[in-house]
């Protein structure tokens, strides 16, 4: 039994030093998303002059814009490629890393610095890269045949954010990855092999399962990622384009309120994301934790 | 069914650390084997070696007359239950035990008939569905047994299997471990740093020190006699009383055995040897002891003096008694009083003599 220290010295202390956190919690959660949500029952002119309550009337609007499901169906893409992409590549590199090897803390260093990097910078990194005309590995991959140019092909533009996003959280992925995989005991390892298990069914039937609750961990960090935090890569490497064929729904409220004008459909936008976001992890913690339980 | 053969079995890690010096030792059909050392003499290194977790840099394995130097540990048909259990925390009992046999594509119906048996020998009937989390230790370590047994390998191997249990269990599961070892006539390799364990457990001990052998033998032989200071001070609690003597002493002490002239030597008395007498035994040995402390257990008493003739020389081995002590046990629960001087008589046929550098027994 894990017992807790009590002070009875005052009854206020407890409160003070949660303040700093909830005070931060409410400030840049509570309030922005109450606002989110007064706003979106309400209509503003473009100068913000003057607001009248609408009611439901924007998020009626926004149903009825068919480019707001083609925002959907570009999220669902683009998120199920870059959470699933990173997780398994991430995977892949953790078990690699795990094995006994020389350069096993220098490649762990190396694999970390990404993180460090932000997303915007290296949104930029990859636009650089890829870019049509200026791009170093655009060349090349003219020369093998390919019309690469994501400026104006929209699959095109969706692999090179994707392949950015997935950088990025690759390196997240893999720190926990291999926390997760070296606190497995080895002794476990060692009595699979001895229960006959070659190493391929040793990760799929004792490795992997064990790790199921990082997994899990990281599922519900990587939709958030992939939600929110890759705004700033879609922003700098294409900008929602060409023709919308990257425009996620973070971004769609962004180019819609920011660059559009219209804060009220804009601000209906956010709570719909805000509604699916919570909606999806309270899916995950209620059907995919109870089956990581060990 | 299978007896198992080291042979001048060796292992350096890189960097030049001889973990394991040369091991001969042979373990008949159907024996149990006790390794007993101190923590970091390479016992465990080389069940590890005989498992197939740890390659051998020279010499040669032989399992039932099969030299698996090379042979992955699947295929040594060994089982091994480990200090920790290791046993797979997202399967039930029954997984755990099946997951071997089902990795050897055996029948499912096999599979059942084996592991209900195995639980059935175990008492873990009624605990297949559970995971080992809902367990007690010693359930836990039933499991790993179940794991073991169900496979029916030729050798069992036990890494200190029961030093995560606490003391009134150990010993419960001992006399299991060796009913049931008799009872499926399996050849066992068992780890332990425990003499007692090691004792009771064994057909045939192999005491450990450093990475070498330091007596191989009947765990009695090895109590009565010897080998070496280490074995005498390792085997058997509280250790053998070694006091150094100069070669004038020996001479004194042991007139007219030629085999114990002329030179320097470790004079050894186990405490259960001692008589408290003030009359002494010819031709045995008798100390003038002060009584510094006392320790009833019960049954038994342990009195713990200082010589009163000091003597000098040969520096203490690991676990063996600072020089000037020495412990008598006696029996009941009736001892001398503290600061009190009492003489210690122990009979001739009684007395440990060894070489100067404890490396060597002097039969007497």
């Amino acid at each position: 039994m894990e017992k807790s220290a009590v002070f009875n010295s005052s009854r206020l202390l407890p409160y003070a030093l949660l303040a700093p956190q909830l005070i931060i919690t409410f400030v840049f959660f509570y309030w922005p998303a109450s606002q989110a949500v007064l706003q979106s029952f309400k209509r503003e002119d473009a100068f913000g002059l003057v607001s009248e309550f609408v009611g439901l009337e924007n998020y009626h609007a926004l149903f009825a814009q068919p480019e707001y499901y083609r925002a959907m169906l570009t999220t669902l893409v683009f998120s199920t490629l870059v959470a699933g992409l990173s997780l398994l590549i991430a995977l892949l590199f953790a078990t690699q890393a795990d094995k006994n090897l020389k350069a096993a803390p220098a490649y762990k260093t190396f694999m970390i610095w990404p993180y460090a990097v932000a997303p915007a910078v290296a949104g930029v990194l990859w636009f650089f890269i890829f870019h049509p005309s200026l791009g170093t590995l655009a060349r090349p991959l003219r020369g093998l045949g390919l019309d690469w140019n994501p400026l104006l092909n929209g699959n095109h533009a969706m692999t090179l954010v994707v392949m950015s996003a997935v950088w990025k959280q690759i390196a997240y992925n893999f720190l926990f990855f291999l926390a997760g995989l070296q606190s497995i005991p080895k002794s476990v390892i060692e009595a699979g092999a001895i229960d006959g298990a070659g190493p391929m069914r040793r990760f799929w039937t004792i490795v992997f399962p064990l790790l199921s609750p990082t997994t899990f961990f990281l599922l519900v960090v990587n939709v958030v990622y992939v939600f929110f935090d890759t705004f700033g890569i879609i922003d700098a490497v294409t900008g929602g384009g060409p023709a919308g064929a990257t425009t996620t729904m973070v971004y769609k409220v962004y180019a819609d309120g920011r660059l559009g004008g219209n804060l009220g459909g804009s601000a209906a936008q956010s709570v719909v994301l805000m509604v699916i976001v919570i909606a999806l992890t309270a899916v995950q913690f209620k059907y995919v934790e109870r089956k990581v339980q060990y | 069914m299978a007896n198992v053969v080291l042979r001048d079995v060796r292992k350096t890690y890189t960097g030049g650390f001889e973990a394991i010096k040369g091991i001969d030792f042979e373990v008949g059909d159907g024996q149990f084997c006790v390794l007993v050392g101190p923590s970091g003499c390479g016992k465990s290194t080389l069940l590890r070696m005989v498992a197939g977790l740890e390659t051998i840099t020279s010499g040669d394995i032989d399992i039932g007359g099969r030299i698996v130097n090379q042979i992955e540990p699947a295929d040594r048909d060994i089982a091994m239950v480990f200090q920790n259990y290791a046993l797979y925390p997202h399967m039930t009992v029954y997984n755990n035990m099946a997951y071997g046999l089902r990795n050897r594509r055996m029948p499912e119906p096999e599979i059942d008939t084996r592991v209900q048996e195995a639980a059935r020998i175990l008492e873990l009937s009624t605990m297949l569905d559970r995971k080992p989390r809902q367990l007690s230790g010693g359930q836990r370590q039933r499991v790993a047994m179940g794991r073991a047994i169900v496979r029916q390998p030729k050798v069992f191997l036990f890494d200190e299997p029961l030093s995560n249990l606490d003391a009134k269990l150990r010993i419960a599961m001992r006399v299991e471990i060796r009913k049931l070892q008799r009872r499926l006539n399996t050849t066992s390799i068992y780890v332990t740093h425990d003499q007692l364990e090691a004792m009771t457990l064994a057909d045939i001990l192999v005491v450990m020190n450093s990475g070498r052998v330091e007596q191989i033998g009947n765990p009695l032989d090895i109590y009565q006699k010897p080998a070496t200071t280490f074995v005498a001070s390792f085997i058997g609690a509280p250790p053998m009383n070694l006091m150094p003597l100069r070669a004038d002493e020996i001479r004194s002490q042991f007139a007219g055995d030629s085999r114990a002239a002329g030179e320097s030597g470790i004079l050894g008395i186990r405490p259960e040897d001692f008589v408290i007498s003030a009359e002494t035994i010819a031709g045995g040995i008798a100390l003038d002891l002060t009584v510094e402390a006392i320790e009833r257990v019960g049954a038994e008493t342990f009195v713990y003096g200082t010589r009163q003739h000091e003597i000098q020389g040969v520096a203490a081995n690991p676990g063996e008694l600072p020089p000037g002590e020495v412990i008598v046990r006696i029996p009941g629960a009736v001892a001398p009083a503290i600061g009190e001087r009492i003489k210690a008589v122990a009979p001739r046929e009684n007395l440990h003599l060894f070489s100067a550098d404890g490396r060597q027994r002097i039969e007497l």
